[in-house]
């Protein structure tokens, strides 16, 4: 009986030493690859304004964003969870947002005597998507479908570093790699073969504010407007967990030294 | 005016009592004449934390149902809309969203005390069985409630797991179709997953009701294991737990607003953020990181039946710990040998999860397999063989024994040791 608990102890310290060395790999391995379930989506990590405890997104590469938007993604890519009430955001006035909004064409309707009609958009309408259903912009894209942009760095691994790495990702393929027709060889696309043509070429655009239009300014300008798109309330969550989290940590403190008088009366 | 010990100078306070004597029974049961063991350590506080989680659950929860449409053509935009229309819905849903997994973890660590510190053995089973009736339900919620965003992850979740139910025998088929409202995943699965998230957290609240009830008629259980002898053992759970828990309160809530704050879409998966679509599988599904390792154990069973089976039965085994456990001597720290099998299940736990968040892919499938063979041979034999075979070391007669004799224990040990 004795030399059998002997044995058991054994045992259990041996399997101890085995159970601390898994926890050792399963940690290491989940710090080394934190993202769960991606196949081989390659980005760079970068450095954004809108990172860090009281991030704020850039307005004039917003502004450019939008520009870069309008004035090329727009022509297959929809946004149609952004308002343009909501450009109010991006530093524009609402005289500036007025006019961006009338450049649109809105459907409207029906009217007094029943028929839909087209009116030039306001503040309270959304962006209009380039196609009206998915169908029309499988045909008019070689079968693919340009996903809407509204929720895109939220929707993808890596978010806005996948997407700068994306738009930066073009080149031809590389030695013995053969494109199916119609594809482009991307870098950080999982699997390396996109049915989006390069978006960005140099001088795609000429930016208001006289910024050179290089494929990185370009990608960084619209990396930035559609995080703010997918993620429009940012700043305030920042700011205001600042506050919650000052409040919070000062709370706590009290409520420790609360805590220690009231059990030092009990020693 | 007094009452089973409670007195109040409040007019309006005794007028009530008088009719309705709900300041006494709090006083007894929450308040200075509820006595608790005087040594529970910082565990004992995750209890609190897991009861106030299911509060702002069902708070938040309550909110959002206002905006949110149960219909698989809205479902996904009444989110959005709640997020950059509604008031402060952003905040309301990224609270409700990783409240789930401050619940959770919450919970878990409340179980994993339980075991070391065998708070499920006598008089406590019922005590023991009523949380894990608790834990089984949250899960249902939580899956239920992680369909209802209607992204590609919730759609395929809700389809991957549903089908789990084609795997009994014979009936399968129509008991899953009946389950779906439907012959797939659609807006009829969507409103009853809607209808039942809703629900159950109410029972929950019910059981949590029981599981108080049933911890006050023994009272908790304690670091060292030993029963409460009399007065000299215990303290008041006002002021003294109140304080204490409202301390812990403040940390969790730091921790909570952390992932809220700053890092509200770190625990779920970008694939959620598209519309469900059931033309496009994602690549890999994978549920959230609290279901993980059951999640593991379904999958490490090469057939749906036998995985279906192996994961209901890692949750029913938990139910007859009280008595796989064959040792009387209740807390770990008196148990060398089950002391090292703990943490060994603890890591057990761990590599399940990790191979749970993992493609079934290579050496993940033989990984999976032994984890989950180990899972059941912990509670299967290992938990009845220590019991049986183990020499515990000797334990304090009393609470407060233990505490005037702690340097008496630490020297005899020394002594023994040289």
């Amino acid at each position: 009986m004795c030399s059998l608990t002997d044995i058991l102890t054994k045992v259990s310290r041996r399997a101890v030493g085995l159970g601390a060395t898994l926890i050792v790999i399963v940690l290491g391995a989940s710090i080394a690859s934190p993202s769960i379930a991606t196949e081989s989506a390659k980005y760079e990590k970068r450095s954004w304004s809108f990172y860090g405890v009281l991030g704020t997104y850039d307005r004039a590469s917003l502004q450019r964003g939008l520009q870069v938007y309008t004035e090329v993604c727009a022509a297959c890519h929809g946004l149609k969870r952004v308002a343009f009430r909501n450009l109010l955001d991006l530093g524009f006035t609402e005289e500036e947002a007025k006019a961006i909004a009338a450049s649109y064409d809105v459907s409207d309707g029906p009217n007094e005597e029943g028929d839909m009609y087209m009116r030039p958009g306001r503040l309270s309408d959304y962006f209009v998507s380039p196609f009206p259903n998915d169908n029309a912009a499988r045909a008019s894209n070689n079968g693919s479908l340009p996903p809407d942009l509204s929720l895109i760095t939220k929707a993808r691994t890596g978010g806005p570093d996948y997407l700068y790495s994306l738009l930066t990702g073009y080149s031809d393929p590389p030695e013995g790699e053969s494109l199916l027709e119609g594809m482009s060889y991307n870098s950080a696309f999982p699997g390396h073969q996109i049915a989006m043509p390069p978006p960005l070429v140099s001088d795609a655009v000429i930016y208001i504010d006289g910024t050179n239009a290089t494929i990185p300014q370009m990608s960084q300008d619209i990396t930035q407007f559609l995080s703010w798109a997918a993620e429009s309330k940012l700043e305030e969550r920042k700011r205001l967990g600042l506050k919650v989290m000052i409040f919070l940590i000062i709370l706590t403190g009290l409520l420790y030294a609360v805590k220690r008088r009231v059990w030092s009366g009990l020693h | 005016m007094q009452h089973n010990g409670f007195k109040s100078s409040n007019r309006i306070v005794q007028w009530i009592e008088y009719r309705l004597p709900i300041f006494s029974f709090l006083d007894q049961q929450v308040g200075t004449q509820y006595q608790a063991p005087k040594n529970l350590n910082y565990l004992w506080n995750f209890g609190s934390l897991a009861g106030i989680a299911l509060i702002i659950q069902i708070v938040t929860g309550i909110v959002l149902a206002m905006h949110y449409v149960p219909h698989g053509d809205m479902a996904f935009d009444s989110v959005e809309r709640i997020m950059r229309d509604v008031n402060y819905g952003w905040l309301i849903r990224y609270i409700h969203a990783n409240g789930a997994s401050m619940f959770f973890a919450a919970v878990y660590i409340h179980i994993f005390r339980g075991l070391y510190y065998g708070s499920y053995k006598f008089p406590r089973e019922l005590l023991w069985m009523l949380g894990l009736v608790i834990f089984v339900l949250m899960m249902a919620t939580a899956f239920m409630g992680y369909v209802l965003p209607w992204g590609q992850m919730s759609y395929w979740a809700a389809t991957v797991i549903t089908n789990l139910f084609s795997a009994i025998p014979w009936a399968g088929q129509s008991l899953t179709e009946w389950l779906w409202g439907g012959f797939v995943v659609g807006t009829p699965t969507l409103t009853r997953f809607y209808s039942l998230h809703y629900l159950i957290p109410f029972v929950i609240a019910g059981l949590v009701i029981l599981h108080i009830w049933a911890l006050h008629v023994h009272k908790s259980n304690n670091p060292l294991g030993v029963e409460v002898k009399g007065p000299k053992d215990t303290i008041a759970f006002h002021p003294y737990y109140t304080i204490k828990d409202l301390f812990s309160l403040g940390i969790f809530l730091a921790i909570f607003g952390f992932w809220v704050f700053y890092f509200p879409n770190y625990l779920g998966h970008p694939d959620n953020y598209i519309p469900a679509n059931p033309l496009q599988t994602p690549p890999h599904i994978v549920p959230e990181w609290y279901l993980l390792p059951f999640y593991a154990i379904l999958r490490a069973i090469p057939s749906k039946l036998g995985g279906v089976i192996a994961m209901g039965a890692s949750l029913a085994i938990l139910f007859l710990v009280p008595w796989l456990d064959t040792s009387r001597i209740r807390s770990g720290t008196f148990r060398p040998i089950f002391k090292q099998f703990y943490w060994l299940l603890v890591a057990d736990v761990l590599v399940l999860g990790y191979v749970g968040s993992q493609p079934p892919e290579g050496i993940f499938i033989h990984l999976g397999r032994i984890a989950t063979a180990y899972y059941f041979v912990h509670f299967l034999l290992i938990l009845p063989i220590v019991g049986w075979l183990e020499r515990p070391k000797p334990i304090p007669s009393s609470i407060s024994e233990s505490e005037a004799g702690t340097t008496q224990e630490a020297s005899g040990r020394s002594e023994t040791g040289t």
